[in-house]
Order: C-alpha cells, then structure tokens, then sequence
C-alpha cells in the first residue's frame, strides 16, 4: 500500500467515525427536544411514580451528563439502554432479534439483486436494441419508478390472496420469498441499467476491438475483458443499495409480517418508544455509514486507475 | 476521383481545387438562422418522442389536479353520509365505482342528476375519485416545492464553494461529505417523529397541511442540497476558468455579479435537469413517508397515503390501492423520462 493510499484510507476511516459520532449526537439532542419526554401520555401518573421513572432511566440528570453516559455505554459496551416501552428488554437484545431475520432477508435480496441484475444488464447491452434488450428495458424501467410498497403489496394480491402460490406472512414457511422478491426488485433494476451502460461503454473501448481484431473468441471478450471492466461501477452502488434494503425492509417487513428490525422501528415509532427509535437509528445508520466506508475502498482497490485525493 | 488502386499516393484531385461556380456559392450563403442554445435545445428535445409524451402527461396530470377540485361536485373531504340534524348514511361507505347512496338513489328515481362515483367511495364514504385527484396535487406539490427549496439552498452553497474556492470550499465540502454520509431516510423519519411533536402549526397558514409536510420540507432543505451543490460546485469550478470571468474581474465586477450574470446562466441545464430528476425522488420519500404514517394529516389525501390506507381492505377493494399505485407510476415515470429527454437535448457534453 503507498503512502497515498494509507492517507486516503485512513481519511475516510476519520470521515466515518465522524459521521457516526454526528449521528448519534443528532439523535441524541433532537430526540431530548421533544417535548414533555418519554412517559407523558400515558395512563396519567403521579407526580411520584413519574419521578421514579425518570430516575430509573436516568433522565432526571442532565442533559450533557446523560449526553455522556449514553455515548460511552455505545462506544464501550455497544449498549443503547433499556427499552421504554417492551418493559425488561435491552435495546440492543430487540435489535439483534431482529436482525436475525432482517439480515437474512437483506443479504439474500442483495446477492439476488446483484447476480440477476448483473446478467440481465449484460444480456440487455450484448444484444442490444434488439427486441430481449427493449423488454429489459421497459421492466426495470417500471420497476424503478414504483415505490417498494406498492410493489410489496401487488405482489401480496398476485401471488397469495389470488393464486395461493405463497403464505403472506413473512414467519410462516417459505413466507421470506414475496419480501425478498419485493426487496430485490428495485435494486436488481437499478444495476440492470448500471450494468448495461458502463457495459456499453467499456465495448466501444479501443482495447475490445484490438481483442477482437487478435480474433480473442466471442465469450473472452466478455467475460475477460468486457464484464470485468464494467462491473466496477457497479460497486459503487453497492453502499446505496444497502441503505434501500435497511429502509425498505420497513415498508417490506411491515406488510408481510416479517419480525424482523425493520417492524420493531416502524412500530417503535408508533409507540413512541424513544430508547428504541434512538438505538436502531443509530445502530441502522452506522451499519449503513460503514458499508458505504466499506464500497467506496473497494472502488479504489479495485480500479488502478482511480486517483486519491 | 482519388484513384482507389494507389491509396497512399499524393495525388491530389484537382476537381476540388476550381473556383466554386454560382450556385455553389450561393448554396454556401444561404446559411441557416443562427439559432439559440435553448432553441436548438428545444428543437432536439421535442424531436424525443418518449419525451415529448411524458410532459404531455406531466402537463395533463398537474393540470387536472389543480382544475378539477374546483369544478367536481363532491370535495376530498366531505363524508356524504353525514349530514347535520340525521343520523350517518353507511351506505355511502364503501360504494363501489358507479353505484350511489340510498338519498342518491332516491334522487335517481326523482328524476334528478346525480352525479357518478367514478372509483366510489372510500370506508368513510367520500368519493375517491376526487381523493385521488386531491392527492395526486398533494404529492406533486410536495415534490415540486421540496425541489425548488433544494434548487435554491443547493445553488448558493454550490456557487459560493465553486467561486471562491480555497478555505470557504474546503469547509463547505467537508460539511458536504458529512451530510453526504449520513443515511438520509432514517434522518428523514426521526427528524420528521419529533418535528411532527414539537412544531406546532396551529392558527398558521400551514395547519391544513400538517406539520409532518413541513418537517419533510425541512429535511429535504436539510439533507438534500448536497449534491445539487456539489454538482454546481463543479461546474463553476470549470466555468470560472474561462476567459470572459477573467475580463468581467478586469474591467471590476465583484463576485456576486460574476456569479449571477456569468456563472448560474452557464449551468443552468444541469440545474434544470437534476431539478427536474429531484422531483420523482420527493415523491417517492413523501409516499414512504405517508406509508409509515408520518406523512400528510387526514383527511388530506396524498397518494402515498391513500395507497396505505388502501391496504386495509386489500382483499375486497384491491382498485383501491392499483389507482393510486397508477398514478404514483405514471407521473414518477413520465418525470424520471422527461428528465432523462432534457438531459439528452440540453446537456452541451453529449453534443460534442
């Protein structure tokens, strides 16, 4: 590794952790701005009993030194405090619960997205503007204009109340497959379309047609030279189509039952329960802010010719 | 001719060498109108025939949607059941498309026009279509507006970072990789939990529309200005190479002039083309949004959330949902088109 590239590592490594710690100072404050706090609203309380509520959960100190606690029990712990409203439970034990599911979910979406889309955008830029290119075209087209919930929920008429073919509740036995389609659909549009640009461009290069000139066959133009080239923007999306699945796993989640993280927030957020909508915020965001870290090095690793600055 | 049997000769076809005759040089001065970049801009893009279909859907859609609530006989909010001094109508709820209600079936036999339910009614009994038209102005002025505010935050900081360069761009763009970074759906939805509690709108200009939209605008003029302003960043930072920025600094312009008269009018395709691309996306997050509940406040109809409270009677009333699904599809699709016939026709890089 040169110099060069350790300093750019090294930098985006620092941009990350900023990010992170931005994120959860953010939520931290504007979540402590809201008013009347956590327990109002409910069944009306005493003045006593609220006040042992607080002090349990520590928000009768103040704000800095809550600010405090809460950033060094993440950093050294990886604790987010107890839930407010699943009385008993640690934050941080819903999130891997849940997480369970979701991540199953969200890698199996995203390596169907990735392979399909790939083959498809190949397929679509090899014979193109012939009449398979057009109908590639058309779908993904359709398919990245409609938001994941609507898609969710056609697919929930078509394939379960409709035809039968699949259970519409995500825990039942191959219950994963409709929220994995609807998951993968967009994305898997997304990089058919990536793919067959850069495809497209990287066949009009000078060096396909000195291969093709050397009468290199047909298949190692495309696979050796071709594919390989063009695949390289297609790992810059990877970072963004993590962040489509976190957030659209709640939309996915939601409307199949799936128990997975996605539905604890979405629900989290409609019971108010703030310890929980903090630490999944955070926890969704750094996982996101690291996969980002993680593409944007990959790019560089793997196309010499991008420079650091 | 240049003879083909020697093709590395230098002969020269002294054809081309004679005097051109009268017509030749007439044919020459006949040259066309010089024409505008905008005109030929246009020109190219109405050549688009995809293009030039979806704005004709674009021009159609919004202008239903501001036209016909005014001339509709029912409003997106009236429960048709419900009438001062009786007790609730419930068979207005639910109609399915063309049928009425029993004082509407009364009046049929009366002789009177009734007017038709085009999609129904909805679980409260107002009629959809008009919800559905209702919403889709929503949706697209969320959409139109949430871009303008991003246009015009994006173009400042962008210009500003660009122009003057050194320290002012080395902070500006390291603000910029943050926000950048930072995941902005989940930033969206939490800033949009609390400011949905803590703005209060009431007795405002801003209380029909409710604090959720408010907050979402916020986001948006929060969030997404980053890249429209590294985009015109960009821009600038070539444009301010050129030499007429030179002579406008000699004969004493000051920085504002040069970047209002000079700079912004240079890039104005770009920033017509990813404004125009920025309004499917504000769509997009604003029927999310409505889909986990925190958009629009009822009974204000968006499409996003006509389409979630549609999921409630999936089964029996599925055109609930299609309709307004169509709608969202069509008019994120006619616009992301639109956008991508702009960017063919007026972005100067492709025409080279």
């Amino acid at each position: 590794m040169s110099s060069k590239m350790m300093f750019y590592v090294l930098k985006r490594v620092l941009l990350a952790v900023v990010t992170i710690w931005i994120v959860i100072t953010v939520t931290f404050f504007v979540m402590h701005a809201v008013p009347g706090g956590p327990f109002v609203g409910e069944k009306a309380i005493s003045k006593e009993a609220q006040a042992a509520l607080e002090a349990k959960y520590g928000l009768d100190k103040p704000l800095m030194e809550q600010y405090v606690t809460y950033l060094r029990d993440i950093v050294t712990r990886f604790d987010f405090g107890p839930s407010l409203k699943q009385r008993g439970r640690q934050v941080i034990d819903i999130i891997m619960d849940g997480m369970r599911t979701s991540a199953r979910l969200g890698i199996i979406a995203a390596f169907s997205a990735g392979i399909v889309g790939i083959v498809l955008g190949a397929v679509a830029a090899i014979r193109r503007n012939t009449f398979i290119d057009k109908v590639i075209m058309v779908f993904t087209t359709a398919f990245v204009s409609m938001p994941s919930f609507i898609m969710g929920t056609l697919l929930l008429i078509l394939f379960s109340v409709h035809l039968g073919w699949l259970p519409a509740n995500g825990a039942a036995r191959g219950g994963l497959v409709l929220p994995i389609i609807t998951l993968a659909l967009y994305p898997m549009s997304y990089i058919t379309r990536l793919t067959r640009s850069s495809m497209l461009d990287v066949l009009g290069q000078d060096y396909i047609r000195t291969a093709r000139s050397k009468g290199v066959s047909k298949p190692k133009i495309i696979f050796g030279h071709a594919l390989k080239n063009s695949l390289i923007p297609v790992i810059t999306y990877f970072g963004p189509m993590l962040a489509f699945i976190v957030t659209g796993s709640m939309v996915v989640e939601q409307i199949f039952a799936v128990p997975g993280i996605g539905r604890q927030f979405v629900s989290s957020i409609t019971n108010r329960d703030y310890t929980m909508i903090m630490g999944t915020t955070i926890f969704l965001a750094s996982l996101i802010v690291i996969m980002n870290l993680v593409s944007d090095l990959l790019y560089k690793v793997v196309d010499p010719r991008i420079e650091f600055d | 001719m240049t003879d083909l049997r020697k093709p590395f000769s230098l002969q020269l076809d002294p054809d081309a060498f004679r005097p051109a005759t009268a017509e030749e040089k007439e044919y020459i001065s006949r040259m066309r109108p010089s024409s505008t970049f905008f005109r030929d801009g246009c020109k190219r893009l109405f050549r688009n025939k995809v293009a030039l279909v979806s704005l004709i859907i674009i021009i159609v859609v919004t202008l239903s949607s501001i036209i016909l609530p005014y001339v509709w006989p029912y409003s997106y909010d009236k429960m048709l059941g419900v009438r001062p001094g009786k007790p609730v109508d419930s068979s207005f709820n639910n109609l399915a498309p063309f049928t009425y209600g029993k004082t509407e079936l009364k009046n049929i036999e009366k002789g009177e026009n009734v007017f038709p339910h085009i999609f129904g009614t909805d679980a409260h009994g107002r009629d959809y279509f008009i919800r559905v038209v209702y919403g889709t102005r929503i949706s697209l002025a969320v959409g139109f507006f949430a871009s303008i505010i991003v246009l015009i935050i994006g173009m400042t900081i962008g210009a500003i970072a660009g122009y003057f360069g050194g320290k002012v761009d080395i902070i500006i763009m390291r603000v910029v990789d943050i926000i950048y970074s930072l995941p902005d759906m989940l930033v969206i939805i939490l800033l949009s939990v609390v400011l949905g509690k803590t703005l209060s709108v009431e007795n405002t200009i801003f209380e029909k529309i409710g604090s959720n939209i408010i907050s979402m605008f916020i986001v948006f003029g929060l969030l997404y200005w980053v890249s429209m302003a590294r985009l015109i960043r960009g821009q600038i930072l070539s444009l301010r190479q050129q030499e007429y920025v030179l002579s406008a600094q000699a004969t004493g312009a000051g920085g504002r002039w040069i970047i209002r008269k000079h700079l912004l009018p240079n890039c104005i395709s770009v920033i017509i083309i990813s404004t125009a691309l920025q309004i499917p996306n504000a769509i997009f997050t604003e029927s999310f949004l409505s889909f986990l509940g925190l958009g629009v406040n009822a009974p204000m109809p968006s499409l996003g959330s006509l389409a979630s409270d549609a999921l409630n009677g999936i089964t029996s009333y599925t055109y609930r949902l299609i309709i307004p699904a169509m709608v969202i599809c069509l008019v994120v699709l006619s616009l992301n088109l639109f956008g991508d016939g702009l960017r063919d026709a007026f972005d100067p890089k492709l025409n080279a």
